[in-house]
């Protein structure tokens, strides 16, 4: 397994002039197929984020031609960042910021998003269950449906008159005035939202039930012969050796957390409804500029997402080796 | 003494478990699955179905009763109309031919019986017994509108016709199939060619370039998306197809690292004597590793394709313009807008979006889940 917390060490570029011809050849031919994806990530990934890191010292208008004279601002848009109450307000009973709502409604969903999938590997691990196969494909088929009509089906389910949900509810005997409203319900819509991010789950827990079968048998043996039972082998043996699979798909689940704007905009039209609840951070640079097409702070606010998504990666991956537990490290 | 019933014991015990894990998992997996079972339903109601109080979960039609003139008879009957009892003269002669609604009545007994509305009034009401349609109709007491009416399975198929016809779905099709084969085309070149670069060579640089790469799987697009979409628009591309497929031809991180682990995989002999006899890079990636790596291009070909019919955003901030270019998943969503309240057409439309992608996971499943399974565990 190759190990994410630990970079290679690098030979500097600068010594491809001291490499023999036949070693030239290599370096030419490599770098010639690698050339497409080079220069893919110059255009579309490298030169765009260093160009919105300095459209945040501008005053740009999309309107703007693409020779006009640029109008340099300084930190005007980080001042004004800083002070805009709209992104940082976490004082209760008040309307929320916007990196306060991405940051509550992520600590809700990140653990349903690793323990959800988690479970059902586990589930589709176990050795009574019969026909596994048809039910792996099956909790992983929602993944492939596409995003809008799987949003349809939801809005349906989650319908507050005409959904099944609210339909099982009143079967169940609860009174009709105690419904939730799911999304239209500022209580409810976290909740709506996280059910119906259930369904995405299909990658981690395909990945994970991966990982465990991957875990060889003599260490469930061993942990056997010690006196382990079910939960004390799983906690002692599964976990650690998943560990770097439960590892990856937390850096992904908090990555795309972080981003998190395509369900409130499907959803609830992308209005921040109910009650301003659904203005994620990502949402409102999206508005920022493709509906009030304000360039200069919609880039500070993407700058702003990327420098958090970097320092919670960082502390992420800082706190991996506490536990995450890569063999091939070990046993060097 | 007792070992033949310790046997049947274990394997009592193992049955139990295989059949509570079994039925746990069956639970889960309908609860999980619910949306679909609610998809498929409500995209063949009727709208009378829709917002109808009370109406059954599975597609129903309220029943109808063609009479076709058994008795044709004519009687007189004494009912109240609108608080006072009239004559009322029957021609059975008049109702032949004509379709009668069916209604859940109340006897005398007790009992309910479905009866065939001949004339309706506030107080009372002339019925028809479907199953003796020979014998003289029946004068109920009340208003037969607060009655309940019987519902009997009926699916409608005529809601996918609507959405056919109303999102022009041929068209939108056709652009839908456009776009995932271009790009598919797109990525299947550019990230063979670069998976071949980071498998099959060493120099300097190698390892870094792959370390930019899989740091860029964490990237948030957010931090990208302002100047390149400007920059789209100032070269007056947005509105038409370029921006969402010329990417495409410039190599892929996820599907890029995909091929590499499986070219990792290849033993290296017979590229070796391929370069022995003076074959050259280019012609040792095509006749060497590809004709050994279907599964994985199989793989990469349907996550690409799903991923294409799937994708949403990009279509909607480039085409948003352009109506007559957009994939179902942007007309789905624009549908939507429009017959928001009526949700049979809305499920219809997301069934007829979400079918393509379903078989093809269907057909591709096994090289899905290796792909997905490479991906994962191997980083």
């Amino acid at each position: 397994m190759e190990n994410l917390t630990h970079l290679p060490k690098l030979p500097s570029i600068g010594s491809i002039r001291k490499l023999p011809p036949n070693a030239k050849r290599e370096f030419r031919n490599g770098m010639g197929f690698l050339s497409p994806w080079i220069i893919g990530f110059l255009a579309f990934t490298f030169l765009p984020t260093i160009a919105t890191l300095i459209f945040t010292f501008l005053n740009l208008k999309i309107t703007d031609g693409l020779f006009s004279p640029l109008k340099f601002v300084g930190l005007d848009n980080w001042i004004t960042l800083a002070k805009d109450n709209t992104i940082w307000n976490a004082r209760p009973n008040s309307s929320p910021g916007a990196l306060w709502i991405t940051i509550r409604f992520g600590l809700l969903a990140l653990p349903v998003g690793i323990l959800v999938p988690l479970g059902i590997a586990v589930l589709m691990n176990s050795p009574h269950l019969k026909a596994r196969n048809i039910f792996r494909t099956l909790f992983y088929m929602p993944y492939i449906i596409p995003f809008v009509a799987s949003v349809f089906l939801w809005a349906g389910v989650l319908n507050p008159e005409t959904g099944w949900i609210n339909q099982i509810l009143v079967a169940l005997g609860v009174p009709k005035g105690s419904l939730p409203g799911w999304a239209n319900d500022i209580h409810w819509v976290y909740p709506a939202y996280i059910l119906f991010g259930i369904w995405g789950i299909g990658n981690a827990f395909l990945t994970m039930l991966a990982g465990i079968q991957g875990v060889p048998t003599e260490l469930y043996d061993a942990a056997k012969v010690d006196g382990a039972g079910g939960f004390a082998s799983f906690w002692n043996v599964t976990f650690p050796m998943i560990s770097p699979v439960i590892f990856y798909n937390l850096i992904l689940s908090v990555v795309g957390l972080f981003q998190y704007f395509l369900v409130p905009l499907a959803f609830n039209l992308g209005t921040g409804d109910p009650g301003g609840a659904t203005m994620f951070l990502n949402l409102k640079i999206y508005k920022t500029f493709f509906l009030f097409q304000n360039m200069s702070y919609g880039s500070t606010l993407a700058w702003m997402l990327f420098l958090v998504i970097l320092i919670v990666t960082i502390v992420l991956f800082s706190t991996a080796r506490y536990w995450v537990y890569y063999a091939s490290e070990r046993s060097n | 003494m007792n070992a033949i019933p310790a046997i049947r014991w274990q394997k009592l015990k193992k049955q139990s478990s295989s059949f509570f894990v079994t039925g746990f998992a069956v639970l889960l997996l309908a609860a999980f699955l619910m949306p679909f079972l609610y998809m498929l339903f409500t995209s063949v109601k009727t709208f009378t179905q829709m917002t109808a109080a009370n109406s059954p979960i599975w597609p129903a039609a309220n029943p109808t009763y063609v009479y076709q003139g058994q008795n044709k008879a004519t009687y007189t009957f004494t009912v109240n109309k609108a608080g006072f009892p009239v004559q009322q003269v029957v021609n059975m002669n008049d109702f032949i031919g004509k379709t009668l609604q069916i209604y859940s009545v109340p006897l005398a007994d007790g009992s309910h019986k479905n009866l065939a509305l001949l004339l309706g009034y506030n107080k009372s009401s002339i019925f028809l017994d479907p199953q003796h349609p020979a014998a003289a109709p029946i004068v109920w007491t009340g208003f037969f509108k607060a009655l309940p009416r019987p519902w009997t399975l009926s699916p409608t198929w005529s809601n996918f016709l609507a959405v056919w016809n109303d999102i022009n779905y041929p068209r939108v099709l056709g652009n839908t199939f456009f776009y995932a084969i271009t790009t598919t085309i797109g990525v299947l070149i550019s990230c063979t060619v670069v998976a071949f670069g980071f498998s099959r060579f060493r120099f300097p640089g190698r390892d870094l370039l792959f370390v930019v790469m899989i740091a860029t799987l964490f990237l948030p697009a957010t931090v990208t998306i302002i100047p390149t979409f400007t920059f789209f628009v100032k070269i007056h591309w947005v509105g038409t197809w370029l921006p969402l497929i010329v990417p495409t031809f410039f190599a892929n991180p996820y599907d890029t690292f995909l091929l590499r682990q499986y070219f990792m995989t290849l033993p290296r002999e017979l590229d070796e004597a391929a370069m022995m006899d003076g074959a050259s890079p280019l012609r040792i990636l095509w006749s060497v590793i590809l004709p050994q790596s279907w599964p994985v291009i199989v793989a990469v070909t349907v996550f690409h394709v799903v991923y294409a019919w799937n994708d949403y955003f990009g279509p909607l901030i480039y085409l948003s313009t352009n109506m007559n270019s957009q994939p179902v998943s942007v007309a789905l969503a624009r549908f939507n807008g429009i017959y928001g309240q009526q949700p049979q057409l809305i499920q219809a439309g997301a069934l007829m979006t979400l079918i393509i992608p379903l078989i093809l996971f269907f057909l591709a499943q096994r090289f899905f889940v290796q792909g997905i399974v490479i991906t994962g565990v191997e980083k």
